[in-house]
């Protein structure tokens, strides 16, 4: 009721006790395409929806994917050799939080030789996001960060808020729809520990897949993957290189309509969790 | 101005040098005080030479960890002035600092190393220094004051042990830096070195504890025997994976009654 009184400004509260500017931020997120991150005791991977940079409504029109007008947006970004990010919202914060997180690895790099410390870049960003939210003049942030990074203490998969909240998570989704991925990621949370690289990729896309709309599926421009860990420098996985896990999702999923298919009856247990919806 | 280490503590090799040379500026880099500041102002002064000095350090690498000396002499000049001077210092669990050189300016890197530590842990997320780090952060520290054209006057030598990995590293005031399973700076860079390389590279698997503590406690006697600016009382520094440990203070044996056959040297006695 008091909405259009005290949304004006961040630094004004409302009588609920709430900072509405803040509010619509973390609403910003919601309107980016989802990213989702999951995590295993080795590895992290984050997987993000790509869409065209021409405006829907018009590729809508044309009866043409916006990819045939122009080319897709960067989801994923690399920040180090042992770190990187998914995003949903605002591009051009997501690239001017990217930036910050660059200059600071490679500070971390040039002073002690050493590879930045996941937690540590994540409370900075948490920092960051937080004056953004208390000071006369600014606005918050309109990104949201899934922030993924192998270090000394292992594997990491955190979010960034505009808020200035941070999680640490063991998978995690944002943005548009991202609700159904975390419906999947909590199906499927203790799979996660122990699984291999591609079944960490393949749970990834599953929960991605979650996220599109009704008549759409997962194709090599639509989607985009981040991966870090053990032995493993932070890698981008796009394009014609998707297409394989694209077929082993296409090809674990084939037992399920004819579970007396052999590699089923191999190994139901393993298999079960994993081809459920 | 004379960087070399082997220099140091010795008087310059132009005549009338005085200890009122640190208040000269550096030829062409200060301004000459003028009517203008004031008479009182002073010129703009920087570290030109090392004032109270400390003498060698040694490191070497053996099977189980690192282990470092020095004595605990700090001279000015050549007076043995500050005979307790503390010149191997641990920082964190896993790392130690020998220094020799200006004593004042190693006081300061100990000050910004053990904030360095402090803050580290303060984040209290887990994440530790390495020896590794540390020793890269010295040496940016040390070119940086280089390049303002004032440098800490010091060469040291990091030693570490930790995750089952040696350490063991060398930084100057010039920045420069190396990594060797044998290290000595000042006078037992040309004494010590010799003696230690012939000891342990090589055999840096073989050695034991006792056999470095040897090897070490040996090469520092003989630099007792020919450095005039040395102490027979030193300390040793051994990094391991139960961690750090630095001895008390303790006295080398020597022997000078051969000394009293030379002939030739100092006073005259009929």
């Amino acid at each position: 009721m008091f909405r259009k009184q005290y949304d004006g400004d961040i630094t004004i509260w409302s009588p609920q006790g709430r900072i509405h500017q803040v509010e619509y931020a973390l609403e910003a997120v919601k309107q980016g395409s989802a990213a989702v991150g999951v995590r295993s005791n080795t590895h992290a991977v984050v997987l993000a929806l790509k869409v065209g940079l021409v405006p829907y409504t018009l590729a809508f029109t044309l009866h043409r994917s916006s990819g045939e007008l122009a080319s897709y947006q960067k989801k994923v970004l690399k920040i180090d050799d042992h770190m990187g990010i998914a995003f949903a919202g605002l591009t051009s914060d997501a690239r001017v939080l990217s930036n910050y997180m660059r200059s600071e690895a490679m500070k971390s790099r040039m002073i002690f030789g050493r590879n930045l410390p996941v937690s540590r870049i994540v409370a900075s960003i948490g920092d960051k996001a937080q004056i953004n939210t208390q000071r006369y003049g600014k606005r918050p942030y309109g990104v949201g960060l899934l922030v993924i990074g192998y270090d000394e203490t292992g594997p990491h998969l955190y979010e960034c808020a505009p808020s200035g909240n941070y999680f640490d998570y063991l998978a995690m989704s944002i943005g548009a729809r991202s609700q159904s991925a975390r419906t999947y990621l909590e199906r499927h949370v203790d799979a996660f520990a122990n699984a291999s690289v591609d079944e960490l990729i393949l749970h990834g896309l599953r929960s991605l897949r979650d996220t599109l709309q009704q008549d759409k599926e997962l194709n090599i421009n639509n989607c985009t993957i981040g991966i870090v860990g053990k032995g493993t420098s932070f890698t981008v996985i796009e394009g014609d290189s998707l297409q394989r896990y694209l077929d082993m999702l296409v090809d674990t999923e084939a037992p399920a309509a004819a579970p007396t298919a052999p590699p089923a009856g191999d190994a139901p247990a393993d298999a079960a969790p994993m081809e459920t919806d | 101005m004379d960087t070399h280490p082997g220099n140091w503590g010795n008087p310059r090799p132009h005549g009338g040098s005085s200890d009122l040379d640190i208040l000269r500026p550096v030829d062409g880099l200060a301004p000459a005080p003028s009517a203008a500041h004031g008479s009182s102002a002073l010129p703009v002064s920087r570290t030109q030479q090392p004032i109270v000095t400390g003498t060698s350090v040694l490191g070497i690498k053996y099977k189980d960890g690192v282990m470092l000396a020095a004595d605990t002499l700090a001279s000015y000049g050549s007076l043995a002035q500050i005979r307790d001077m503390k010149r191997l210092v641990a920082f964190g669990d896993h790392t130690v600092i020998g220094a020799s050189g200006d004593m004042s300016d190693w006081q300061h890197i100990q000050h910004i190393l053990n904030d360095c530590i402090i803050d580290e842990y303060a984040n209290g997320d887990g994440h530790q220094l390495h020896p590794a780090h540390i020793f890269e952060y010295t040496s940016r520290v040390m070119y940086g004051r280089r390049s303002q054209v004032n440098p800490l006057w010091n060469s040291l030598v990091v030693g570490g042990f930790r995750d089952g990995k040696h350490f063991l590293g060398y930084v100057d005031l010039l920045g420069t830096t190396y990594q060797s399973s044998t290290i000595a700076t000042g006078y037992g860079s040309y004494i010590a070195q010799p003696l230690l390389r012939k000891q342990v590279e090589g055999r840096e698997d073989e050695l034991t504890e006792a056999d470095a503590a040897k090897i070490l406690d040996e090469s520092m006697r003989v630099l007792f025997y020919r450095d005039a600016r040395s102490l027979n009382k030193i300390q040793r520094a051994t990094i391991n994976p139960s961690g750090v440990s630095i001895t008390e203070p303790y006295s080398l044996q020597t022997e000078w009654s051969f000394a009293e056959g030379i002939k030739g040297y100092g006073a005259i006695y009929e």
